[in-house]
């Protein structure tokens, strides 16, 4: 089944390019349509892990060439495809948590005029998303990255007749191009090193790159990440992105796109371990990160802003892990947390789809007994994110604290610090929105099947995901994934008492956020009276926007201007206009000549031959 | 004796003259048609007075050309101008000139 890994990627891309030719005849069924290709390619990567099982350990890593796609001089970029334990997590994480949104989409996007072409641009998605994960060389990987990026754009700016949404999609797709850029400069630097862009070729020889070269590329490529992964200084695009249809959101924030980043990183890997300064780097953006987002998410009162913010800082966790060199734990990390960030978003869909868009948590309160299905399945999320014991974000959450002690002390205290503050904002936004008196005039109600199956799955998958990897030294998927994990060699605190910690940290600040918002002890609009400064802060996510805004948007803006208003108006145009003018002018004095009268004509014609012939007189 | 070929040339360039003057000084149409034909004529004669001059039949042969020339220019003209008088009943020169700036 290992040759037919094709089909991956072939059958979203072929349900996205049916849907864009055909959406119109095939409107009934685009949602039926999309989902089957993504749920076939699902079947397809469940058949290839069984293949890849069934070979030994050491050679499960197959690629397979398509065609020669560009072959320039030196340059060998073939559309080849590799199969190995790491792409084939991340194809099953994409295309299972896919094809339940898909499946989901099918009913909250129902009745929407451009229904087929939501299917498509999903489908896209997708298929951008598989190529990335399986190219086996980085032009392949920067297609599906670019690709990921335009269908953001397109998805996140789905309802553009609203303002919003169209800026945030063309800021989702600006701010990551930022990074983008970095990361090209990056697959050109490879090249220029190794000579070649395939990974067999570089990761060979990356253990004897000099360190500054190492570093250089290390950091452009996180700079891609960054951009992608939504990591600080790039995030500002997330939040935004919020204003898209809620399962895009799932989509970009559990399975495609965010997790990309995280995915480069540990892939290039073996240039990332020839520079200590860029791992150190990735830790710290990470753990930074995370803090950062995880204090912004407090302050913000749109549920799915909360989410957003939720989402960079657990991709933090996940950087932060890779760059302690736990990379199998970064990886488990992001399966869980496309599972559980998957269910909330989902849930969160369910409360939009009740209360006909309202995600305003200060409109929202007392779900819970209208709604006790999707109550229950986002306080699973919820305690997932936190890392409560039992469910699938604790064992991954523990690991990487673990690894980040392993890797540092004052990594792991800002790791727990923002373990507390995640446990508390997701705390705030459960009670906020399902808990106590309702604050809201609508009727909530249960959504339809169709939407209730994914979400009972994904929480299926939240609960028990922690099975795949109960401890970083024997969990199935670190096993399989063989990617060579960093010693545990600090002493200090035990595992099992970093673990008590962590959990210790998570349910206080649950605690916190159960006594602020519902126990009635605090009187918590009274606080955001009085915090006012503070709560504005930390719901403008520190000012990051605001700063960019003036000191970055404004002055390219008024770049624009001056080139658009002064040097192409009065300058260029002027040159151009001017030089019309003067051969307009010339024209005008000599069209004099044209006089009409036949014998004026023959005056000339007469001076004309008395000229040639005095001349021809006078040379002979 | 042979007349001198200056005397043919002189009554060339006179009639030459008289044509030129004539087509830049009419404006009836016809008149300036016959002026030019009178040029044409002033030509042929002296292309005439130098092929009996250096006995050669090069310039009768031209003379033939030139003739044959001016009837087939004589036919078109006349046509266009027999045309235009149609259209604006006038035959002036100066009148037709729509094609000036």
């Amino acid at each position: 089944m290992i040759d037919q890994i094709w089909l991956v990627p072939a059958l979203p891309l072929g349900g996205a390019v049916a849907l864009l030719v055909a959406g119109r005849r095939l409107r009934g069924v685009a949602g039926g349509l999309a989902s089957l290709t993504v749920g076939l390619s699902f079947v397809v990567g469940l058949l290839i892990l069984r293949d890849l099982l069934a070979l030994p350990a050491e050679s499960r890593e197959v690629t397979r060439t398509l065609f020669d796609w560009i072959a320039v001089g030196a340059l060998r970029a073939p559309v080849e495809l590799r199969v190995d334990p790491l792409s084939l997590v991340m194809v099953l994480t994409v295309t299972g948590v896919g094809f339940l949104i898909h499946v989901y989409s099918m009913e909250y996007l129902h009745g929407d005029p451009r229904y087929p072409r939501y299917f498509a641009y999903l489908n896209l998605f997708v298929a951008a998303m598989l190529t990335l994960v399986l190219a086996n060389n980085f032009v392949l990987l920067y297609v599906g990255w670019e690709g990921v990026g335009l269908c953001s754009y397109l998805l996140i700016a789905f309802w553009f007749e609203r303002k919003a949404a169209a800026d945030a999609g063309k800021k989702a797709f600006i701010v990551t191009r930022i990074g983008d850029t970095a990361m090209l400069l990056g697959i050109f630097l490879i090249f220029s090193t190794f000579g070649s862009v395939r990974f067999d070729d570089v990761f060979g020889a990356a253990g004897g790159l000099a360190p500054a070269t190492a570093t250089a590329i290390s950091l452009l490529l996180l700079g891609g990440a960054v951009g992608k992964s939504a990591q600080l200084p790039l995030h500002t695009w997330l939040p935004d992105a919020m204003e898209g249809p809620t399962p895009v959101s799932a989509l970009i924030h559990a399975a495609t796109m965010v997790t990309a980043g995280v995915y480069l990183v540990v892939r290039a890997a073996p240039i990332f371990e020839a520079s200590p300064v860029a791992l150190g780097v990735v830790a710290v953006v990470g753990v930074v990160t995370a803090l950062y987002a995880g204090l912004s998410a407090i302050g913000q009162d749109d549920l799915k802003r909360v989410l957003a913010y939720s989402t960079i800082s657990q991709i933090g966790y996940m950087f932060l892990a890779a760059g302690v060199g736990a990379y199998a734990v970064a990886i488990f990390h992001l399966v869980a947390h496309a599972f559980f960030k998957a269910l909330l978003f989902l849930t969160a869909g369910n409360v939009s789809h009740a209360t006909d868009g309202e995600m305003n948590m200060m409109r929202l309160g007392g779900l819970a007994p209208r709604m006790p299905r999707t109550t229950a399945f986002f306080a699973v999320g919820a305690l997932a994110l936190a890392g409560i014991p039992i469910f699938a974000g604790f064992f991954s959450k523990d690991q990487i604290l673990a690894a980040a002690y392993a890797g540092g002390f004052v990594l792991w205290l800002v790791g727990l610090i923002a373990v507390g503050l995640t446990g508390f904002y997701i705390a705030r936004a459960f009670f906020l929105t399902f808990a106590g008196r309702p604050r809201h005039q609508a009727h909530p109600h249960e959504p339809p099947p169709l939407m209730n199956i994914p979400v009972l799955l994904l929480g299926v998958g939240t609960v028990a995901g922690g099975l795949l990897g109960l401890s970083a030294e024997t969990g199935t998927i670190h096993g399989f994934l063989e990617l060579g994990e960093a010693g545990h060699a600090r002493g200090g605190l035990s595992e099992l008492w970093l673990g008590v910690i962590a959990t210790g940290v998570a349910v206080a600040g649950l605690a916190l956020g159960w006594r602020v918002y519902i126990s009635g002890r605090v009187d918590w609009q009274a606080l955001r009276e009085r915090y006012v400064a503070l709560r504005r802060a930390l719901a403008r996510g520190l000012y990051v926007d605001d700063v960019y805004g003036r000191f970055v948007v404004l002055p390219a803006k008024a770049t624009s201007a001056f080139s658009a208003f002064v040097v192409d108006q009065r300058v260029i145009d002027g040159a151009v206009n001017g030089l019309g003018r003067v051969f307009a002018g010339l024209a005008r004095a000599g069209r004099r000549v044209q006089t009409g009268l036949v014998r004026s004509y023959a005056v000339a014609y007469l001076l004309g031959a008395v000229i040639v012939l005095l001349v021809v007189l006078g040379r002979t | 004796m042979r007349t001198p070929i200056a005397y043919f040339l002189l009554l060339s360039a006179v009639l030459f003259t008289i044509g030129t003057v004539g087509v830049l000084v009419r404006r009836n149409a016809l008149v300036i048609f016959m002026s030019i034909e009178l040029q044409l004529n002033a030509v042929n004669l002296s292309l005439i007075a130098f092929s009996r001059h250096l006995g050669q039949v090069d310039g009768q042969v031209l003379a033939f050309f030139s003739m044959v020339v001016a009837a087939a220019e004589v036919v078109v003209g006349l046509a266009i101008i027999v045309s235009i008088f149609r259209r604006r009943v006038s035959a002036n020169v100066d009148d037709v000139n729509l094609l000036r700036w």
